[in-house]
């Protein structure tokens, strides 16, 4: 027997009473605004799942061909028509050579510069307007389209100074693409160096180390994972660039020589690169060179997510370092 | 005995720690007559080492600087030959033949505006629904996994986006709702939609994990439920971020090549076309056709130069937008 209001109530009614009671605080099962505003995220998330899924199954389908037939040949093959495809001739090394060399540049330039400008602009610039149009300046670069990189290779390389780069050759490509990445290397550099702990610098400074012993034994060691992953990050973005490279004059259609990837001595001639390969293939309107271009994808997919999964490993295997 | 420091160290700087710490005076005078103060000056070669290292760091950083000015030069010089030699009606025309000596620029501005228009009607909801997820309701098992697979669709070449939205997206979404099934400005749109998922995604992210949780707290504590909570605290709070996400997609969108180029359908010449699911060229579908030709940049007299023109647009209409971002972002850094 309850009491409510000056009124005896039968347990039966009382129970009623409080359940409604309970179910006004909880709003139970009426909640159908957020079920469906979750809904929606869910959708949206499952969605973009769902493309990468069939971005990766279309690849993989249309190059199946080549990938399960006569792959180790693809991969020793060079450019070349309908004919090579059918002899299994045609393939991506010419490709691969290019995207090398183009790797080296870019890790013998943008890596160095790109980490002594960070260490610059952490450490030793002062906070003064130079400075800050220094730094908005590299956050403007790292947005300009990769197109106009181009053009500034094409300017700047090709017809400022072909008796050094020898024109439209793997050396312009190499020297286009390292400008390219230069920000995203500074960048998160940058963010690297600003998260080494200010007690650690102070603690060096204290025991009497200068400004340079204190980055090169405290800071650069604290922030080598991140700058690590910043170089491979860049290092993805910069073999998978393919319009830089049209406009400093890639070749799509017949490379003469096919010599082996690590030979320097293709540097001053004309070139291709893995991108470039898949853009010519992809124009082709023959259904053979559907087959080629997917399975040269499929080749430098396995590059790049290989460099990317290197990125996101570092990153959280140091995140848990840290926080332990 | 006075305490020693704890922390062992060598050489003069462990004797310096001792003077200070030191109520010993006799000791600490026996020390200050061994050190003089040329003994605590660096040695020339470590001070010239200070100063080199600090010059060619400096150094470093003016790379960058040439890099801007480089761009701004050739961009410029080329350009202008085209303003100043270019029959204006030429401008205004029919469409883009540049090889032919028409550039109408309003073609390819049209052609751009539509494929970033569609791209952010598809990367918007997208990549919103997923950060808004990922940031308010996912546990952190989910968004361990979840975000890896988010920064390997970032890491996607713009190629391999333009071979699936000429072969996939092109016949099996476009072909179905039109009559054109090879490539359009639609099928490319949507590719580029694809790539900008992930900036979307993870620029708003940032933004809404950076609002305090304390402002989420209050609002829960006040009876506020979830939804609530998310779109008039979070969201508000977040929206600069938000904001800022979306320009930086536009820009990057409008900057896009080799989608456009592989999914637009146009070889390098186009009449002007309003309507999505033709073939057509944007500005940096128009630029890399140009270059890709089998003569490479070469044409009848201003060919070259148009390429430039085109160029420069393209680094104005970008670099407004990203400065208009960086306010964005610098915003929401000072406010929390």
């Amino acid at each position: 027997m309850a009491v409510t209001f000056g009124r005896v109530l039968d347990n039966k009614t009382s129970t009623r009473i409080e359940r409604e009671v309970a179910s006004a605080i909880k709003r139970q099962g009426s909640d159908w605004k957020g079920n469906t505003f979750y809904t929606l995220l869910l959708v949206m998330l499952v969605l973009t799942l769902f493309i990468l899924a069939v971005l990766i199954y279309g690849v993989v389908a249309d190059g199946w061909d080549i990938l399960t037939g006569w792959l180790p040949s693809f991969l020793g093959g060079t450019l070349g028509s309908i004919k090579a495809f059918e002899g299994q001739t045609l393939g991506v090394q010419q490709g691969l050579a290019g995207s090398f060399w183009i790797a080296v540049f870019v890790a013998l330039l943008s890596f160095p510069i790109g980490i002594a400008s960070a260490i610059y602009l952490e450490e030793y610039a002062p906070k003064n307007r130079f400075s800050n149009f220094i730094e908005l300046n590299i956050r403007n670069l790292a947005g300009v389209p990769s197109v106009v990189y181009g053009l500034l290779g094409l300017f700047l390389f090709v017809e400022g100074i072909p008796s050094i780069t020898g024109g439209r050759t793997a050396a312009s490509a190499g020297l286009t693409l390292a400008i390219l990445v230069l920000p995203i290397v500074i960048i998160t550099s940058q963010e690297a160096l600003r998260a080494v702990p200010a007690t650690l610098k102070e603690g060096s400074y204290g025991v009497g180390a200068t400004r340079w012993e204190t980055v090169r034994r405290q800071a650069l060691p604290y922030a080598a994972p991140g700058i690590l992953t910043g170089t491979l990050l860049s290092m993805s973005r910069a073999i998978g660039e393919a319009a830089p490279l049209i406009l400093v004059g890639a070749i799509t259609g017949f490379l003469g020589s096919n010599p082996s990837i690590v030979d320097p001595r293709q540097l001053d001639d004309a070139f291709t690169a893995m991108p470039i390969l898949i853009t010519g293939w992809t124009q082709n309107p023959m259904p053979e060179f559907r087959v080629a271009a997917a399975a040269a994808i499929v080749v430098l997919l396995v590059f790049v997510l290989l460099l990317n999964a290197a990125t996101i490993y570092l990153r959280y295997h140091f995140e848990k370092k840290r926080e332990a | 005995m006075t305490p020693k420091p704890k922390h062992s160290t060598t050489g003069t700087t462990a004797e310096s720690a001792d003077i200070s710490s030191s109520v010993d005076s006799t000791a600490a005078h026996l020390m200050v007559a061994h050190l003089t103060v040329a003994d605590l000056k660096s040695s020339k070669s470590r001070k010239n080492r200070q100063k080199a290292v600090h010059a060619g760091l400096a150094l470093a950083a003016m790379v960058s600087v040439a890099v801007s000015g480089f761009i701004v030069w050739s961009l410029i010089s080329e350009a202008w030959t085209f303003i100043v030699e270019v029959e204006w009606s030429q401008i205004f025309n029919i469409g883009w033949f540049p090889r032919r000596g028409i550039y109408d620029v309003s073609t390819l501005l049209t052609a751009t505006l539509i494929t970033t228009a569609i791209a952010m009607l598809i990367a918007t909801p997208l990549g919103l629904g997923a950060a808004i997820y990922l940031s308010e309701y996912a546990r952190s098992s989910t968004r361990a996994f979840i975000k890896p697979i988010l920064e390997i669709l970032a890491g996607i070449p713009s190629v391999v986006l333009g071979f699936f939205a000429l072969y996939w997206v092109a016949p099996e979404v476009i072909g179905r709702i039109s009559d054109n099934s090879t490539g359009s400005l639609a099928a490319a749109g949507v590719g580029v939609g694809i790539l900008t998922i992930p900036l979307i995604a993870s620029i708003s992210e940032d933004a809404m994990t950076a609002v305090p949780s304390s402002l989420r707290e209050a609002s829960t504590g006040l009876g506020s439920r979830k939804t609530a909570t998310t779109l008039r605290i979070v969201l508000p709070a977040a929206i600069s971020g938000i904001v800022a996400s979306l320009i930086v997609a536009v820009s990057r969108a409008i900057g896009e090549t080799m989608v456009v180029f592989l999914a637009g359908g146009a070889g390098d010449t186009a009449l002007f076309t309003s309507s999505p699911t033709d073939s057509g060229l944007t500005m940096t579908a128009a630029m890399a056709s140009l270059a890709s030709g089998t003569d490479n940049v070469v044409g009848e007299g201003l060919t070259v130069q148009s390429l430039y023109f085109v160029g420069l647009l393209l680094f104005v209409f970008t670099l407004l937008l990203n400065l208009v971002a960086n306010r964005f972002v610098s915003r929401i850094q000072e406010k929390y």
